[in-house]
């Protein structure tokens, strides 16, 4: 029903659009073709990570491309530490100079050049210039910092509340502490058990609002994606993986490498496939997070870009209901993928010191 | 997977895992810790609070039960004592009333032997003053009647008439 109202608007928006873009500008095709590429770049450049803190850019009158925001500190490993300030790669137009090195960026890389700054490449047009180790603290870097003090301060403030109020949260904590004890009593304690639960608390603590934060942090106009990269959701799903196979208990392994209660030949076709899963389950955390925060913010940036391809009344505001509705329900995503990543670490620790009873 | 992996960066990888792990044990130490701490020392604290109101209750009921039972026993025994009471008290008066008939019967059987003794004695005197007084009176006749010879002749004959032998 819902569907069906919004594909009859859709058509109504359509058919306003083209008529009125077909008249109004010189060579329609070619122009909003070009913005459309843009766009899509702009999204695909959005959702990686970025070595400058851009809150927007513009293009001024003079037809130069202007960025409002901060850089951040560049630090490459190349022969020793290199550390200067992002403004002197300035986008990738400058070359950046340290010690007789010369460096450049280049989509979103930074490459080892000569002084010149030339970039040779490869068959497939892909760079084959030498890129240092990058540890640069990146807008996403900064954001993950940010994100830790906030939290650091914030449950410090609710702990040292309970000492100053008599054992009850007063401020903020009030809100935090009944989904400190959600995730207790509804994630830790069903998947883990009462027995071994408190050792994976901090954990799961802190994984669950250290997604959510950044979660939500991604749908503020300050153009953050933490979580839908892959090397923070494979980090999280990493630490997961190595905290499951080392608190794991003695049953956990036998139940992978010889099941009991089956017959011999199933012990040994089931060996490789437990084993395989032992992998692949932190590996589905680290896809789901990822491809759930990166579809969001694809899907959410490519309807509020609709508005500037639209250009009329009726298709762009259609779009910015479309892109209203998907932000609320981004933000539900944002707290629904924090509680699976946790839910799901939870059963996996559960696995691993579950004790069976039966045998 | 191609795109996956070239995305991939190191740096952020490694600044993520650095910054996550000592966020966990910060907040382990700083927040974690002292939180579940404390929400575990209020919980078992109003569990105490309400298994000891709970105790409180029962035992007030126990009192109550007692106070009423208590109440019932006083109530009975003090209709006992008033029935005591009751009974005692009458059986003073009665046995106060026997006594009094008793002393009093005593009383006036007293009075009436000392009566009749007093009576006997005022009779007995009575006698013996009529008794003195007729032989004073008897001796004057007789002294008087004496006086002449003649008279005490006479008498002698008298009496030697009247005790004829």
């Amino acid at each position: 029903m819902l569907k069906n109202v919004l594909n009859f608007f859709l058509i109504i928006a359509f058919s306003f659009a083209s008529p009125i873009t077909a008249k109004g500008t010189i060579a329609p095709d070619s122009k909003t073709e070009n913005k459309k590429t843009n766009i899509k770049e702009y999204i695909l450049h959005h959702l990686k990570d970025s070595h400058d803190f851009n809150l927007l850019s513009y293009t001024n009158e003079s037809g130069k491309k202007t960025y409002v925001g901060f850089p951040l500190p560049v630090i490459l490993w190349d022969n020793g530490l290199k550390i200067f300030s992002s403004s002197k790669l300035d986008h990738g137009k400058a070359i950046a100079s340290v010690e007789n090195n010369y460096y450049r960026l280049y989509h979103d890389k930074i490459y080892k050049t000569d002084v010149e700054g030339t970039i040779e490449y490869d068959k497939e047009n892909h760079p084959t210039n030498l890129s240092p180790l990058d540890l640069s603290i990146t807008k996403g870097v900064a954001s993950i910092l940010f994100t830790s003090i906030i939290m650091f301060f914030l449950f410090k403030s609710l702990a040292d509340s309970y000492k100053k109020n008599n054992l009850i949260a007063n401020g903020m904590g009030r809100f935090f502490e009944p989904i400190v004890l959600y995730v207790r009593d509804e994630i830790a304690i069903p998947n883990i058990g009462k027995k071994y639960y408190k050792k994976y608390m901090s954990y799961l603590l802190t994984l669950f609002f250290f997604i959510w934060f950044l979660n939500i942090l991604g749908l503020t106009p300050l153009g953050i994606n933490v979580t839908g990269n892959i090397a923070v959701t494979f980090c999280l799903a990493l630490i997961t993986f190595i905290i499951t196979n080392i608190t794991a208990k003695k049953t956990y392994w036998k139940h992978i490498f010889w099941m009991p209660g089956v017959p011999l030949p199933m012990k040994i076709a089931l060996a490789p496939i437990e084993l395989l899963g032992v992998i692949i389950k932190p590996f589905a955390l680290m896809i789901r997070l990822y491809a759930n925060i990166s579809a969001g913010h694809i899907v959410l940036m490519s309807l509020i870009s609709l508005i500037f391809i639209f250009r009329n009344w009726i298709g762009s505001s259609l779009s910015f209901i479309l892109a209203f509705s998907i932000s609320i329900i981004e933000i539900l995503v944002a707290v629904l993928q924090a509680y699976i990543f946790t839910v799901l670490s939870a059963l996996y620790f559960g696995f691993a010191v579950e004790e069976h009873e039966h045998e | 997977m191609d795109k996956l992996i070239n995305e991939f960066s190191f740096g952020l990888f490694f600044w993520q895992l650095l910054i996550f792990i000592g966020l966990v044990f910060l907040l382990k130490k700083f927040a974690w810790k002292p939180i579940l701490d404390s929400v575990n020392e209020r919980e078992n604290s109003i569990k105490e609070a309400l298994y000891s109101a709970d105790k409180a209750r029962q035992e007030m009921e126990a009192l109550n039960e007692d106070n009423k039972k208590i109440i019932m026993e006083a109530r009975a025994e003090r209709e006992s004592l008033i029935k005591d009471a009751k009974i005692t008290g009458s059986k003073i008066v009665e046995d106060a009333k026997n006594e009094a008939k008793v002393v009093a019967e005593k009383l006036i059987s007293q009075a009436q032997e000392s009566i009749n003794s007093e009576k006997k004695a005022a009779i007995e005197d009575l006698k013996a003053q009529v008794a003195d007084v007729s032989i004073k009176i008897a001796e004057k006749i007789l002294r008087s009647e004496l006086k002449h010879n003649d008279k005490q002749s006479e008498l002698i004959d008298d009496l030697i008439k009247d005790s004829k032998l």
